[in-house]
């Protein structure tokens, strides 16, 4: 067991996003969080990271720091105007082994084009961020994760957007980390991706309206519930009494 | 030509002098300018200008023409300005830019209130405009010390402002150190600006910052070139302004800034990267 959520909920002032949510993340578990949008995804993504406290609840992370969590996030807000050079922004993965003043030498540039390489941008180290399209930009962020070598991989609708092509590209980034033994959370919206790529689902609607084995949480009926979730945010909401 | 660029400098202690403080504010100012920019937070300088000069006012109104009571008046509102509009910005949801407009305006209303209220019609042309000829060695000092302290500490803090800058999400899911860099870069952009408005007043100082920077960004897309371009380019300036008002006689903290704009009104028209003639006359489409 890697993660635990005990009767979790995570909102915005007060209105809960995910409510009520329990179960447990396996080290090594590759899951798909699938739902509708405002379905709390994000929201969870987000407290599993630390980016958000629990309204009530909590979140039990048994062995996993800050830094042992890689994190994509769905609007990633990256100034593509800055003027950074791709190599340089896939670097940055290296955070945690060279810090604010650790030098970057042979075995760290090794790393970076090695990485670069798995993402198909070689040639593209020289090029600005703001030259590159959307599929090479998620391919960029992909690689530094990569970089970051984490155990725990959260990744918030990484597809999206995305040409096909690309799509298989990074996928096999993802079953690379997970024959790695590593833990993948990946919000998604493709469900025949899912289906056949992804052992373990969560289907989310607020609460939770199935969690196990793929082809069993995507059932018709279990995606026609998760649909008539109502998304309102009710501002007369009463206080939760659970 | 000799003339009229070397001798002046050769010639006159006041204009070595006034050499090597546009030289020192060049140096550490113009960095910072290229961050403010690219943070998109040009007038930051100009804000932070105007939360100084209440503080140097109040030092000058305790002690009169004191370097060191002035310098710290300035310091001392700067950091105040800077450390709550930042404190705010990230305890509520107010903007940086919002709040940092409430604070600096809070500033300068307690500082002309404060002026008021002792009576003494002080002439702040001094603070408002400066007068780079009449550096002492106390001020170029002081200024020396605050450029170096400003590179030091800018490169110290460089790679996670990099970051910060490019993409803050990711500095906050790897580490704690957003918050102490962008108050550490906003402690720089205040002892540049006090060490500015000896010079070019508190009000132009910001001048020295910001238009070397904006020039830079029409010249490279690379931040290290960045850098070195904008502090080439407030050197130039400030030769260029201080030759032009020696022989001109024109007031000098203007004269270097009006140089700076003239730079950039160049690269505006003549910059490779974004500049008008690129954009009117392109040249022929490449094949790939």
């Amino acid at each position: 067991m890697q993660l635990r959520f005990k009767n979790l909920t995570l909102g915005y002032d007060r209105h809960p996003a995910i409510h009520h949510l329990d179960g447990e993340v396996a080290s090594g578990a590759l899951i798909a969080v699938v739902g509708p949008n405002g379905a709390g995804k994000s929201t969870l993504f987000k407290g599993v990271v630390g980016a958000l406290n629990p309204l009530s609840g909590h979140i039990e992370r048994a062995g996993i720091g800050a830094r042992d969590i890689a994190y994509l996030p769905q609007a990633a807000e990256i100034d593509r105007t800055f003027p950074i050079h791709v190599y340089d922004m896939v670097a940055m993965g290296l955070w945690h082994q060279v810090g604010v003043f650790g030098g970057i030498g042979d075995r760290e540039h090794r790393k970076i084009k090695d990485a670069i390489a798995a993402v198909g941008l070689t040639g593209f180290e020289r090029r600005t961020i703001g030259t590159l399209s959307g599929g090479q930009m998620q391919r960029m962020l992909f690689a530094r994760l990569l970089l970051q070598d984490a155990r725990l991989i959260v990744l918030d609708e990484p597809f999206n957007a995305i040409d096909s092509r690309t799509c298989t590209d990074l996928l096999e980034l993802v079953r690379r980390w997970h024959r790695e033994r590593r833990t993948v959370l990946a919000a998604l919206h493709d469900i025949d991706l899912v289906k056949s790529h992804f052992p373990e689902t969560l289907l989310l609607a607020r609460e939770k309206v199935a969690w196990g084995e793929t082809a069993k949480v995507l059932t018709a009926e279990n995606l026609l519930k998760a649909r008539r979730m109502c998304e309102a945010f009710d501002e007369e909401a009463a206080a939760c009494a659970a | 030509m000799y003339e009229t660029l070397v001798a002046p400098f050769v010639e006159f202690e006041f204009m070595r002098r006034a050499l090597v403080g546009v030289g020192a504010l060049a140096l550490g100012a113009a960095p910072v300018g290229v961050f403010l920019m690219l943070r998109r937070m040009s007038l930051v300088g100009d804000a932070m200008a105007h939360a100084i000069l209440p503080g140097a006012a109040i030092g000058f109104l305790v002690s009169g023409l004191s370097l060191f009571a002035m310098t710290s008046g300035g310091l001392i509102a700067g950091f105040v300005v800077a450390l709550l509009a930042g404190l705010v910005a990230r305890a509520t949801e107010l903007k940086e830019d919002a709040s940092l407009a409430v604070f600096f305006l809070i500033s300068l209303a307690l500082g002309v209130t404060i002026v008021s209220m002792k009576g003494t019609n002080v002439d702040l042309l001094h603070f408002l405009f400066g007068n780079v000829l009449a550096l002492d060695d106390a001020m170029l000092a002081f200024m020396a010390v605050n450029t170096s302290v400003s590179l030091l500490a800018l490169s110290v803090i460089y790679r996670p402002l990099v970051i910060e800058c490019v993409d803050p999400n990711f500095l906050r899911s790897v580490s704690r150190l957003g918050a102490p860099v962008h108050m550490a870069f906003m402690a720089l952009v205040v002892i540049n600006l006090v060490s500015g408005f000896h010079a070019l007043g508190t009000l132009l100082g910001v001048g020295i910052m910001m238009i070397p920077a904006a020039v830079a960004r029409f010249w490279t897309r690379d931040i290290t070139a960045m850098i070195a371009t904008a502090v080439l380019t407030g050197i130039v300036s400030g030769v260029a302004g201080l030759v032009v008002s020696f022989h001109v006689s024109v007031p000098s903290g203007p004269a270097v800034i009006l140089a700076a704009a003239v730079l950039y009104l160049m690269s505006i028209v003549f910059g490779r990267v974004g500049g008008l003639w690129r954009q009117l006359f392109p040249g022929r489409h490449l094949e790939a």
